[in-house]
């Protein structure tokens, strides 16, 4: 089914505020202004667009440490996010989560997540909801738990994967294999040769494979997901190979790359270069177009990091906002 | 009023909140029992017969059967509470949390307060706790002062029947985390229950099970019963015990505490968990801050000893505390000149 020039516009925005903020990110922590950890997404946004665009708020997500571009797919706010990360009380979370911790219920997301390998069993308690309420007019509300190779190797995600096939639970597995656990290469630290779908394959689910740095492949493969496990035929899963533009935190001097590396990977691995690509040889957008969405992109960013720096900060008084058990 | 035992209790409570609130599901190992075998669902009907027969009345989707999975359970308890429905997720033993600690601490107990009071997380987590069965190390321990540490997480610790009732509905109702523990050697105790489908008892309030004024008994679980019979055998003697059942250990019912010891001036803290940094730890300290200028002894604790719990009849008997040993402090504290 061809995209029609609005849904490519659409998907290729939202992979730019993606690669933006995160681009914007690494500069800004730089300056000292932005507390505590963050990871960037960069490199990976063809996955959680490519996903996203199939979800409806109904439908649910479970992110990781690395979370930014799966919140702004799931449709969290650009300003808000970006005021939780300088830490504002204006935040999406009131500055008490931070880069690890954005959530947003009434857009489907559950939550980025500090701990690596959590998600996935809270991606299906959100499926086994769904069972409860049944299927609506195109089928049934999906949870989808997004994880890296590091989370493939975590108990908690086999449990997850079991939990969800004994229990035919709409819920989709994503891993997002960008070669890296932290430091750590997939060639050491994942077995089943590195073939991290196998291991849904193991479970009885059916699993995709395909290129997670190509928007049309993971949004071809997920579209096809999607009809199979909205039907009811029980969760599955995909992998996507991808790549981490940036180190696992920022900070990290990432001498484990190898030479050229990071240069090859985005001559040859972006996938907005990849995207703009394949629809202007395709003659279905111009670069014009393109060059108009980038430049609304960065006016965008450029707002959001205004906004943040402008936004209130949180008072000692807000430590005990939201508390329920106060001693 | 009905006479029903605490297991009971527990089955009907839920039963009840079920047929109410179609949002109410339960899941974990063996809950529906049998699933996968000659012998069918309900076979078992769960370990504790807390879960007999619900599956037969609402079906798999809101009586979820689980593999062995606590991490998973606890989990997918976390994401039903985030989707709108009100789990109630059964570890068996509350040994077991050791499995599913990251969800219940690093998840569920975090989520409203970490995403800003946005999110709400409505899971009910049970589990059978306590010594008195010879089950050793890894199915007997008391976990209350574990979890009772981490903030945003509620913790129910019924003694009698009616309380399991009132507390249960008020955890099932409540819209944040609650661990709910059951003591096992209390699942076949009777007692009076009300029959109202709304009976609520609020957490942080606890209940004086005996009134004496001269000394301050507090415990929980299988150990007030000690401590009751402790009251009564010094009632004979002319000396007046307050016994305080706290219910609940988070929130804590300062109030009734201090109160109470606002005129007794001595105080036992009687507890099933290891000594240190635990409720009693906890309790002395608060009255040494709270009420100092009214103790007339040093707060004490009777706890078991600060070891694994052994196996053998005699050793377990000699671990746990007792009713002589909670006599003895008693004497011990009302001695205090």
């Amino acid at each position: 089914m061809q995209l029609s020039r609005e849904a490519l516009l659409a998907a290729y925005r939202q992979m730019k505020i993606i690669r933006e903020f995160e681009e914007r990110l690494h500069v800004e922590i730089q300056t000292g202004e932005i507390a505590g950890f963050t990871h960037l997404y960069c490199g990976q946004e063809a996955v959680a667009v490519g996903v996203c665009e199939h979800l409806s708020p109904a439908d649910k997500i479970v992110s990781t440490h690395r979370g930014h571009g799966h919140c702004l797919a799931k449709g969290c706010d650009v300003n808000d996010m970006m005021k939780e990360i300088w830490g504002s009380r204006e935040g999406l979370c009131k500055g008490k989560g931070g880069s690890m911790h954005i959530a947003d219920v009434t857009k489907g997301m559950l939550g980025a997540n500090g701990i690596v390998g959590a998600g996935a069993p809270i991606a299906v308690g959100a499926a086994l909801a769904s069972r409860v309420d049944g299927p609506g007019p195109d089928g049934l509300r999906v949870a989808i738990a997004f994880s890296g190779d590091g989370a493939c190797n975590q108990g908690t995600t086999f449990e997850a994967m079991n939990l969800a096939a004994v229990t035919k639970a709409p819920c989709i597995f994503v891993f997002e294999n960008n070669h890296y656990s932290e430091h750590t290469g997939v060639s050491y630290a994942v077995g089943t040769n590195q073939d991290i779908a196998s291991r849904a394959e193991a479970f009885g689910m059916k699993a995709w494979r395909a290129d997670g740095t190509d928007f049309f492949a993971v949004h071809t493969a997920m579209r096809e997901v999607l009809d199979y496990v909205r039907a009811g035929n029980g969760p599955a899963a995909v992998e996507f190979d991808t790549e981490r533009f940036f180190g696992h935190f920022e900070g990290d001097p990432q001498r484990y790359r190898g030479p050229g590396e990071l240069d090859r990977i985005r001559a040859t691995r972006d996938c907005l270069t990849k995207f703009r690509a394949s629809v202007t040889g395709a003659g279905l957008l111009a670069d014009a177009d393109l060059d108009a969405v980038d430049a609304d992109v960065m006016g965008a960013i450029e707002g959001a990091v205004a906004a943040a720096r402008a936004a209130d900060r949180p008072t000692a008084e807000d430590v005990l906002a939201d508390v329920y058990i106060a001693y | 009023m009905s006479n029903m035992m605490y297991r009971a209790a527990v089955l009907s409570t839920i039963m009840e909140e079920m047929e109410r609130d179609p949002n109410v599901v339960v899941l974990g190992e063996d809950v529906v029992g049998g699933m996968g075998t000659e012998g069918g669902p309900e076979a078992i009907g769960g370990i504790w017969s807390t879960s007999t027969g619900l599956y037969d009345r609402f079906g798999a989707n809101r009586v979820i059967d689980t593999p062995i999975s606590e991490s998973a359970i606890v989990g997918a308890a976390a994401g039903l509470a985030l989707s709108g429905k009100r789990p109630i997720a059964e570890l068996m033993f509350a040994d077991f949390i050791g499995v599913s600690l990251d969800q219940i601490w690093n998840q569920i107990a975090k989520f409203r307060y970490m995403f800003g009071g946005k999110t709400r997380c409505p899971a009910v987590i049970r589990m059978a706790y306590g010594a008195g069965y010879n089950a050793a190390a890894q199915h007997s321990q008391s976990v209350h002062q574990i979890l009772t540490g981490m903030p945003g997480l509620k913790v129910v610790m019924p003694t009698t029947p009616a309380d399991v009732k009132g507390l249960l509905r008020t955890a099932i109702r409540d819209d944040d985390p609650v661990i709910f523990l059951e003591h096992k050697a209390l699942y076949a105790t009777t007692g009076e229950v009300p029959d109202d489908r709304d009976f609520m008892i609020p957490f942080g309030h606890a209940r004086l099970s005996r009134a004496g004024g001269d000394v301050t008994i507090i415990s929980s679980g299988l150990l007030l019963g000690m401590c009751e019979a402790v009251a009564d055998k010094l009632a004979g003697e002319g000396i007046g015990c307050d016994v305080i059942d706290l219910r609940t250990t988070s929130p804590l019912d300062e109030e009734t505490i201090l109160d109470s010891v606002e005129v007794t001036g001595r105080v036992v803290v009687v507890d099933e968990a290891p000594p240190r940094c635990g409720l009693g730890a906890d309790l002395c300290a608060l009255v040494a801050e709270k009420a100092f200028s009214s103790l007339k002894a040093p707060p004490l604790q009777v706890t078991p000893p600060h070891t694994p719990i052994p196996f053998a009849r005699e050793l377990e008997s000699a671990y746990l505390p007792s009713v002589d040993k909670i006599e003895a402090a008693v004497r011990r504290v009302l001695a205090w000149r």
